[in-house]
């Protein structure tokens, strides 16, 4: 391989030189090489959901090997007995056969669903890190807008997806994303009959639109998205926390070659395990169960996956508000829970650096170190109060398991939960804040330091207190 | 000390609410009781044409009725107005459902049937149920779950709704339930839903009572929100541990992040 | 208390227990500054770099040990997928190779090559020369150029047009958009007919049962098409004064999609007896609990519906079979700007 005659073999330097005459890439593999990683377990968040996006790549192609997306009705005859003869849409029919037909096909369908789970909740710990420790700051905030827009994107990308099959669960879900659609001020009934080719359930083609978009569309979307976003890191180096020789000047950590490959390869095969093991070990969505998707057919315990669930609490929550005008409905009771709610939160996260600017840290200078979440008590507690109206949105959406599991009345719940949207967020604000300060005093770590009290008996009987 | 009892009551709760699912899916099934139906009238006679085991049953369901139901229900099972209906004429079928599976008697009038524990061993049900059955009305149905067909099942399922749990309900139960229609399940007469469908669905609902569950452990086969717990408690949790686990190298470098600038912000 | 002490001679001395206690104290005093002043030693170091080379003598030996096991469960997931590709087995074997390979990956990266910090300089950004210069560089190429405010409200416009044109071929998407949501196979005269295409008998509807039915001849998918049919007591109907007619021997029918977000209505809160429950009957969506009143023509009770639930009107014909007497009175589904309400 090597051009000079006479030189020794050489197993390293040789590939090397042969790429670099060709593409000029040694400088660019020297920069890879010596690129520093800052060493915290809290930077991982990203790759985690990153890995989760290549193992749904993976199983997501050996999917769209054997699905149909069709909903042609056809009779079925496969290998799930309590449905053979009964009338059902091709793809579900195919999801079917997927599951018990196909070799590994069900270990690939539980795969691919378990991942998606976890590449939202990777996105979503990576986000609270985000934001409690001021990495969206100056100069990341314009990655920070390409972080949010990927979480909207993987919502709805996992939305898409778990739709696919038309089983009865799915297609409760279409239901009401049709009604959310058709919500829209003006446009809604245009566009929603637009996009699903009629009114719903739609004309065949929508099948095969959501099948494009879930396969193709929105994966390119996200891949390009997930690109710029490292790429963008790589230009500013990684962000780090305060500590000895690290200013905001430099960046100290472990350099790519060969620490961190090793070690960022190594979460890369871990996350492959835990989902592999849970793809084949734990049961997730067993269409087979829920049947085929009708019109008519509806049944309790219908549930979103769970990064839907705010979705779905906030439209159990909201009171049968809808605004007519002149014989319009100029809003439909489903917009407030389906487009405001989550559209609200979705621009105080877009908003959360110019914000943060203006009021609540009021600092426009650039940060490469970043805070402890007791740094800035404001900024925590605020968040804080924003996760836990999420959270306490979240929590109603399941009323009906709560209701049939444990017996509270349903009605009475809702009115629960309606106060406690306001109360909650309150009383995480103020605790928030307090805990930051105290910490902040103390200097102590949050979970690991003593902060109790040694008692001793002294010489004069009584006690004394360290 | 605070901090840690903290971190332990979170990690507490998680494990609590992953014991939770486990235990709602192993919600073991109880017993089948035979399909032999408890002695109770076929005819809607009164209790004098019985034979005497028989009136002897009635007599002591009687005297149970009396201790247990008749506060709400009336001495003589007439029904108490603004308390209770009237229990004559509902037959032992209702009687059997609601007592065996708990919905009866309840702590007080406003509170929903809900399924429990039956608050009676058998053999006291057997008597109230041939004490309010002695008054006519439907006697106990007889299923047969192998006539039915799965299929059907499935399909005339998705139709109606879906109730709490049915990993307990036996195929009698399950017919029972068709035709009295408890709380919020709509209630199927015999022109809705035939004998011959009434089998399907009972055979339906004993083939998801021992779920062929292809895919691994069933989460109790409730849906999205055990999943989601799953996710979050299971898989996000052990990938925290994994990214704890090597994202923490060099022994020297824990703890090491500073409050050297002291620039808490009051 | 301590009865460990020792008396000597009416005064106290401390005893063995009182010594080990004070010796405890001051180790968990003495842990407690240290954990506190721990923090600060490190700080006077001005160069965090470091490297530590030598593998960890068991590390090389494990990881041999742990390619062969990869490999090992690796081909067992290869021989389980030809011979018995059950999911369970499929899930443990490759789970378990890509567990191995983990932690094959981490010990290599943290016990066999260089363990190493460095320090890398972080690239300034901002260059404000460079800027000037760009911006410099853009206002030349406008050179020369006298209307510009002119040109480009112009250009804007036509962009305007350009993009409209791109965007209007997405209404090809879509069929006429009234018509669709509007319709429904209901007229005066349909017969209801069960799943499987039967007229329904009256008498086959008994109180406190719910029914489906559907339009007979229509497609079943039509959103239009299902309704639910009960009976109720006649004397408690409290029906508007139009639809006195709606509901013969109390039989009423309303249509099966719930007004807030097209799910099947398919719960029915029928109370046990008019003196128990303190709600008449009601049509409950399983979605998000929409609460129908099927007495006073499908009010909302609770819930977040925003509009009544379209009745049907009934009559019983010459056979006994329930058909419908007009069309339903109102718009099917959810709402939307166009629905006339």
């Amino acid at each position: 391989m090597s051009a000079r005659a006479g030189s020794r073999r050489d197993r390293v330097a040789d590939p090397v030189r042969f790429v670099d005459e060709r593409l000029g890439a040694a400088r660019a593999l020297r920069f890879l090489m010596s690129y520093v990683f800052p060493d915290h377990w809290s930077f991982l968040l990203g790759e985690i959901a990153l890995y989760s996006f290549v193992v749904l790549i993976a199983s997501g192609t050996f999917l769209a090997l054997f699905f149909d997306a069709s909903s042609t009705q056809i009779v079925y005859h496969g290998g799930y007995g309590p449905l053979q003869g009964a009338s059902m849409s091709a793809a579900y029919a195919s999801s079917l056969h997927i599951s018990f037909d196909v070799s590994g096909g069900l270990l690939a369908r539980q795969l691919h669903h378990w991942a998606a789970l976890v590449f939202v909740a990777a996105i979503t710990l990576h986000l609270l890190r985000i934001v409690f420790t001021g990495a969206f700051r100056k100069p990341r905030d314009v990655n920070y807008f390409v972080g949010v827009t990927l979480l909207a994107l993987a919502i709805l990308e996992g939305f898409a997806g778990y739709s696919l099959p038309d089983d009865l669960l799915s297609g409760m879900g279409l239901a009401i994303a049709w009604a959310v659609a058709m919500s829209l001020p003006f446009v809604g009934g245009a566009l929603a009959t637009a996009l699903w080719g009629g009114r719903f359930p739609g004309s065949g083609v929508f099948e095969s639109r959501l099948y494009i978009a879930h396969v193709f569309v929105i994966p390119a979307i996200l891949a390009t998205l997930m690109a710029i976003h490292l790429a963008i890191i790589m230009i500013q180096r990684h962000s780090q926390f305060r500590g000895p020789g690290r200013r905001e000047d430099n960046v100290v950590g472990t350099p790519l070659w060969p620490g961190y490959a090793l070690r960022s390869l190594g979460l890369l095969a871990a996350v492959a395990a835990v989902l592999v093991l849970m793809g084949g070990l734990i049961q997730i969505n067993p269409v087979w169960l829920w049947g085929a998707y009708h019109p008519y057919v509806g049944t309790n315990g219908a549930q979103p996956d769970w990064y839907l669930g705010w979705l779905i609490g906030a439209l159990r929550l909201m009171p049968n508000l809808e605004i007519h005008v002149f014989g319009h409905t100029i809003v439909p009771n489903p917009f407030f829970g389906g487009v405001l709610f989550p559209g609200l939160v979705f621009a105080l996260l877009y908003a959360l650096p110019w914000l943060d600017r203006r009021f609540i840290s009021r600092d426009y200078r650039r940060h490469d170190l970043l805070e402890r979440p007791r740094e800035n008590p404001l900024r925590t507690a605020l968040a804080a109060a924003l996760l836990a109206m999420v959270a306490v949105v979240f929590a109603a959406g399941s009323v009906d398991r709560l209701f049939f599991q444990f017996g509270f009345g349903y009605e009475g719940a809702i009115w629960f939960f309606r106060g406690a949207f306001f109360v909650v967020p309150a009383i995480a604000y103020v605790l928030t804040k307090r805990i930051c300060l105290e910490l902040a005093r103390e200097r102590a770590h949050p979970l690991r330091a003593w902060d109790g009290q040694v008692v001793v008996r002294n010489e004069r009987g009584g006690f004394d207190a360290y | 000390m605070r901090r840690r009892l903290t971190a332990l009551a979170a990690v507490l709760c998680g494990g609590l609410a992953l014991l939770q699912l486990a235990a709602a899916q192993g919600n073991s099934q109880r017993p089948t009781t035979t399909a032999a139906a408890a002695p109770s009238a076929s005819s809607p006679a009164g209790a004098t044409t019985a034979t005497g085991a028989q009136s002897a049953l009635v007599a002591r369901g009687h005297a149970l009725f009396v201790s247990s139901c008749a506060s709400c229900h009336g001495m003589s099972a007439q029904g108490i107005r603004g308390r209770a209906p009237s229990l004559h004429g509902v037959g032992a079928m209702a009687a059997d459902f609601y007592l065996q599976t708990g919905r009866m008697p309840l702590p007080s009038p406003r509170v929903q049937p809900l399924r429990t524990k039956p608050a009676f061993p058998p053999r006291q049900i057997d008597a109230l149920v041939a004490y309010v059955g002695s008054f006519g009305g439907p006697p106990i149905p007889v299923v047969h779950p192998s006539r039915g067909s799965l299929a059907d099942g499935q399909r005339l399922f998705g139709l109606g709704a879906i109730v709490p749990s049915l990993n307990r309900a036996t195929p009698r139960q399950v017919a029972q339930a068709i035709r009295i229609g408890p709380y919020v399940m709509p209630r199927f007469g015999a022109g809705e839903l035939s004998e011959g469908q009434v089998d399907s669905l009972a055979r339906y609902v004993q083939s998801i009572q021992h779920p062929d569950n292809r895919g691994g452990w069933g989460l109790g086969r409730i849906g999205p929100i055990p999943e989601g717990m799953v996710a979050w408690l299971l898989a996000a949790a052990s990938l925290l541990l994994i990214a704890r686990l090597i994202g923490e190298r060099m022994p020297d470098q824990r703890d090491e992040r500073a409050e050297r600038t002291g620039a808490a912000h009051e | 208390m301590s009865s460990s002490d020792e008396r000597d001679g009416g005064e106290r001395r401390p005893g063995f227990a009182r010594r080990a206690w004070q010796a405890l104290v001051v180790i968990v005093l003495w842990r407690v500054a240290g954990l506190r002043r721990g923090r600060e030693r490190s700080q006077e170091l001005e160069d965090p770099s470091r490297r530590r080379t030598g593998a960890a003598p068991w590390a090389e030996r494990l990881l041999l040990g742990l390619f062969g096991l990869i490999a090992l469960a690796a081909g067992s997931f290869v021989a389980l997928f030809v011979l018995d590709p059950n999911t369970q087995l499929l899930g443990l074997a490759l789970g378990a190779a890509l567990a191995l390979v983990a932690a094959a990956l981490v010990i290599a990266g943290r016990w066999l090559v260089p363990q190493e910090t460095e320090v890398e300089d972080r690239p300034r950004l901002a260059d404000e020369h460079e800027v000037e210069q760009v911006v410099q560089q853009g206002r030349a190429g406008l050179d020369g150029i006298t209307r510009r405010r002119l040109l480009a409200g112009a250009a804007g416009a036509a962009g305007l047009g350009v993009t409209a044109a791109v965007a209007i071929p997405v209404v090809a998407l879509g069929p006429g958009i009234e018509d669709q949501l509007q319709r429904t196979p209901w007229h005066a005269g349909r017969a209801l007919v069960d799943e499987r295409g039967k007229p329904i008998l009256a008498d086959a509807v008994t109180e406190g049962s719910f029914l489906t039915a559907f339009a007979q001849g229509a497609d079943r998918e039509n959103l239009g098409s299902p309704v639910v049919v009960v009976r109720v007591d006649p004397t408690t109907l409290r029906l508007p004064g139009e639809r006195s007619g709606w509901a013969p021997q109390g039989i009423v029918a309303y249509s099966k999609i719930c007004t807030h977000a097209a799910c099947a209505i398919s719960l029915y809160r029928s109370p046990l007896s008019p003196t128990t429950q303190s709600r008449g009957p009601a049509l409950v969506c399983p979605c998000h609990y929409s609460t129908f009143d099927v007495l006073d023509g499908g009010g909302v009770e609770f819930g977040p519906a925003g509009r009544p639930l379209p009745q049907l009107p009934l009559r019983i014909d010459a056979a006994g079979a329930l058909r419908a007497g007009g069309p339903l009175s109102g718009p099917v589904g959810p709402s939307w700007f166009e629905d006339k309400s």
